[in-house]
């Protein structure tokens, strides 16, 4: 594949885009072709950050490998967590407190709208505005406090565990989500004034990289990214799990299938966030917050999957176990993976300038990509 | 009263009465190189800070506040260590123009200095085309951006050269047309004259609409003739890494680093002069109590005052916006500031000519 | 003609207006100072305010008579994901003459730990916790295996 892109054609241009490039948020390479500044051809060469998370997890117990998730994509750690939490209940049957699965979503669609604040700040950075940055870094600071206080980590928590979460919350933990909700109202219109309102940003984002809803789901992509192709593919709302089947919030679904699209949806997930988390926070019931298990967990012989809606799309934890304290084989399906795949499709015809956007609403975290 | 004015003649009076001509003429020339020469290391180091500050306050941070007193040694500090480092030089570039490039943008915004009034009679060279030399000038910059693109032997550097290329030749038309409506309002190119011009009030105030919107005109295509955000396509960081300097370190890059914070300094010194008077004090018409009471604060500051204000405002597009599209940017070119500025400058000319402004 | 003047108008008019209100939020913030939010790290190291569950490494603790409640049983061994903890143990005769099962050395490789909070909940006696240091950059990489039980700590009374 490489080759046959290096042998460019008379009067194009081949660029390395990566390993090291500010806008490919780590260690993406992307081998693209160029005629004047059209982009002609784009492929994505992956592996510079694969740590063999899949078969690391092979040799630990199920208590165990819930950790490592968190390092795929660190972003919505506790999402991670949840689904492989999810997938060894399912196997072993047990009945998660509901205190635990109050608790549960509420830090996921935190985990949600920390992602998607950074994700923002990155966005912007990648236009070219620097300062949206650091706005969008003062709001997710103070859900990064909720978390080191309840959790004890800013970033790989590590909290969720098979039955249920690790420790209750912290006392002070209902009033600082209070606390974050009505600061984040006040500030989330200055989000649009600085950067959806602008006229620089909506030309640059408007009729730009177009996926239309076929596209979008022969490339199998997930979350976000075919939500602004007009494809409905909340896990939340098709598959429901854990609460969501219970709690009334919208499918946030664009049908402008370009990029500002992606990035409205995105924007509006997270007032539709704050809304979940809204009607959770005053009826935390009292209870255990872990079930009762085993010290040591066996899982049944046989295949077990769940998914979870991650911020970036859908990841799907697939675990075979021959009976025994660690699993045979354990597949995760991640979102950012399936998302890449569209780029090339997305960004053919279109400026190097526009390759950046793209790159960017897309949401990628590399570490998800290569696992 | 202590000025520019009285230093610089008292100092020419007392070497014309120990020395023949000659000399003194020599010895003024390298005193002049001298003076310019420290007001550009100056002027760079107290860019770099005010912008580093501007930017930090705006981004709800501190910056800089390690080396001295409020970190103002900092930008010392990374100067130092620029020229400290070594000056290295990628394999297969093209050598003489690698090396001569940082030197041919450097000696461009040196040149842009000589017509500058900073104060009241104290200017390098009173030129009588002083406003078309400026113009002419400036143009030659990017020149030296060319060369460093295309010595570097690098793809992204290459790139980030044909575009500034490309932006520089087309907002130089709109930039002309903007100075060139206050060269109609006042019938002079001589940059005193139209700070003498201005003498009842200044430009953005005596010449209606018409002279805000070629302002607003002028901010936006030196913003871009400067290279700088929303405009930056030759440096691009987050699509071309660092444009066509990616290749250059140590000193070079220093210069190229200084140069566009000169540029800075003297697009804006020339809005200033053009559109708020210059050195001229705020004079309102024929107040003469209150004109002789603005004419006690120095003519340099009114000056520095000034152009530091305009080189505030740039830095702040900068922090605000993101960045344009290279397609964009030439469409916002021909499509927008074009048409408007030459209907612009046909309305300033019936100004001019029916004496219609104050 | 007169419709497409007044599109391009209201075009050009909406365009400035947006940029104008992006202008005009930065300039709230770079004439309102007190919103800065930087924190002055080393200067306020003493004043820092971390969670009391923050995750900074494994410690163990000991209470006044240098005893800590380790029985050895290596259940945060068993736990830990990466083979952070190593326990070393060694057989004490007590004052009965009875042989009795205690810990020589607690090692505890922080280069390896990811603070993931297994072992502590693991732990059957409550012997080790979570300290909430984050500083633990030094110069040599063997510096951050470290010993936790203390030297010449025994296991204290009535822990079984």
């Amino acid at each position: 594949m490489i080759e046959e892109i290096t042998t460019a054609k008379e009067g194009e241009m081949v660029i390395n885009i990566g390993p090291q490039h500010p806008s490919t948020h780590g260690v993406l390479h992307l081998l693209i072709t160029l005629d004047g500044e059209t982009i002609k051809k784009l492929e994505p060469n992956l592996g510079y950050i694969h740590r063999s998370i899949e078969k690391m997890c092979e040799s630990l117990s199920y208590r165990q490998f819930i950790y490592s998730t968190s390092r795929m994509d660190y972003l919505s750690a506790h999402i991670n967590n949840h689904a492989c939490a999810m997938a060894v209940e399912k196997a072993m049957e047990i009945e998660v407190p509901e205190r635990a699965e109050y608790i549960r979503v509420i830090l996921d669609e935190l985990t949600r709208i920390a992602s998607h604040q950074l994700w923002w700040g990155a966005m912007a950075m990648d236009l070219g505005a620097l300062s949206p940055f650091f706005y969008a870094f003062r709001e997710r600071e103070v859900i990064t406090d909720i978390m080191e206080e309840t959790c004890g980590a800013r970033l790989t928590m590590n909290y969720m565990v098979p039955g249920g979460v690790m420790t209750d919350i912290h006392p002070n933990f209902v009033k600082h989500v209070k606390d974050f909700i009505v600061q984040f109202k006040s500030k989330i219109d200055e989000y649009d004034t600085l950067v959806t309102d602008n006229i620089i940003f909506q030309n640059r984002m408007k009729n730009v990289g177009l996926l239309s809803a076929e596209d979008a789901i022969s490339y199998g992509t997930s979350g976000p990214t075919a939500r602004g192709s007009g494809v409905s593919c909340d896990i939340r709302k098709t598959h429901p799990y854990s609460l969501y089947s219970k709690l009334q919030f919208e499918e946030v679904i664009e049908t402008g299938c370009d990029s500002f699209s992606r990035y409205l949806v995105r924007v509006k997930e997270m007032k539709q966030s704050v809304k979940i988390i809204e009607q959770l926070i005053d009826n935390i019931p009292e209870g255990d917050f872990v079930a009762k298990t085993k010290a040591v967990i066996k899982l049944p012989k046989g295949e077990f999957y769940s998914r979870a809606e991650t911020a970036r799309g859908e990841l799907g934890v697939y675990i075979v176990s021959e009976g025994g304290t660690t699993p045979y084989r354990i597949k995760f399906r991640s979102p950012g993976f399936s998302n890449l795949s569209a780029l090339n499709h997305m960004v053919k015809g279109y400026k190097i300038g526009d390759l950046v956007a793209i790159m960017g609403t897309l949401d990628l975290v590399i570490p998800d990509i290569d696992r | 009263m202590l000025s520019f004015e009285n230093i610089s003649h008292g100092l020419h009076n007392w070497l014309s009465a120990i020395m023949s001509e000659t000399p003194v003429v020599l010895i003024e020339l390298t005193l002049v190189a001298l003076a310019a020469i420290t007001l550009f290391a100056a002027l760079g180091l107290i860019l770099v800070y005010m912008e580093r500050k501007v930017a930090a306050v705006i981004q709800i941070r501190k910056g800089p506040n390690r080396v001295g007193p409020m970190g103002i040694f900092q930008t010392a500090a990374d100067t130092l260590k620029l020229v400290m480092k070594e000056n290295f030089m990628p394999d297969s570039v093209d050598k003489f123009l690698y090396k001569l490039a940082p030197f041919v943008v450097m000696i461009t915004a040196m040149l842009i200095l000589a017509p500058m009034p900073f104060a009241q009679g104290f200017q390098i060279w009173n030129i009588n085309i002083g406003v078309f030399y400026v113009t002419a000038i400036s143009s030659i910059s990017v020149i030296g951006v060319l060369m460093a693109g295309w010595a570097s032997n690098n793809k992204y550097s290459l790139l980030g050269a044909m575009r500034s290329g490309a932006q520089i030749v087309s907002y130089e038309l709109s930039a002309g047309f903007a100075i060139l409506s206050i060269v109609a309002l006042t019938g002079s190119l001589n940059l005193n004259d139209i700070i003498l011009s201005q003498q009842d009030g200044w430009w953005i105030f005596k010449g209606h609409i018409p002279v805000w919107i070629a302002f607003v005109i002028f901010m936006i295509a030196v913003t871009a003739e400067t290279n700088r955000a929303p405009f930056d396509m030759a440096e691009a960081e987050s699509e071309l890494t660092g444009g066509f300097h990616t290749e250059y370190g140590g000193m070079r890059f220093a210069l190229f680093f200084l140069a566009e914070y000169i540029n800075i300094f003297i697009v804006c010194g020339i809005g200033a002069t053009l559109f708020f008077g210059g050195w001229m004090p705020f004079h309102i018409g024929h107040w003469e109590g209150f004109n002789h009471v603005m004419d006690y604060i120095p003519s340099s500051i009114w000056f520095f005052g000034k152009t530091f204000f305009l080189i505030f405002v740039i830095m702040w597009f900068r922090w605000t916006f993101p960045r344009l599209r290279i397609d964009q940017l030439l469409n916002l070119e021909w499509k927008y500031l074009l048409p408007i500025s030459l209907f612009n400058l046909l309305l300033i000319t019936v100004i001019a000519i029916k004496g219609w402004h104050f | 003609m007169i419709r497409f003047l007044k599109n391009y108008f209201t075009e050009v008019f909406q365009a400035v207006k947006s940029l104008f209100l992006g202008m005009k939020l930065t300039g709230y913030y770079f004439t309102h100072p007190k919103e800065i939010i930087t924190q002055e790290y080393p200067e306020n190291r003493l004043t820092l305010n971390l969670s009391e569950r923050f995750r900074g490494e494994v410690v163990m603790t000991h209470d006044e008579q240098n005893e800590h409640a380790c029985t050895g049983c290596s259940a945060c061994e068993l736990a830990c994901p990466n083979g952070t903890i190593k326990i070393i143990n060694k057989f004490e005769i007590n004052a009965e003459g009875k042989k009795k099962k205690a810990i020589d050395a607690f090692v505890y490789h922080l280069e390896l730990c990811t603070m993931c909070n297994l072992c502590i909940q693991a732990c059957p006696t409550d012997a080790i916790k979570m300290a909430q240091t984050f500083e633990h950059s030094v110069f040599n990489r063997n510096m951050l295996t470290k010993q936790l039980n203390l030297a010449g700590s025994k296991l204290r009374e009535g822990v079984e």
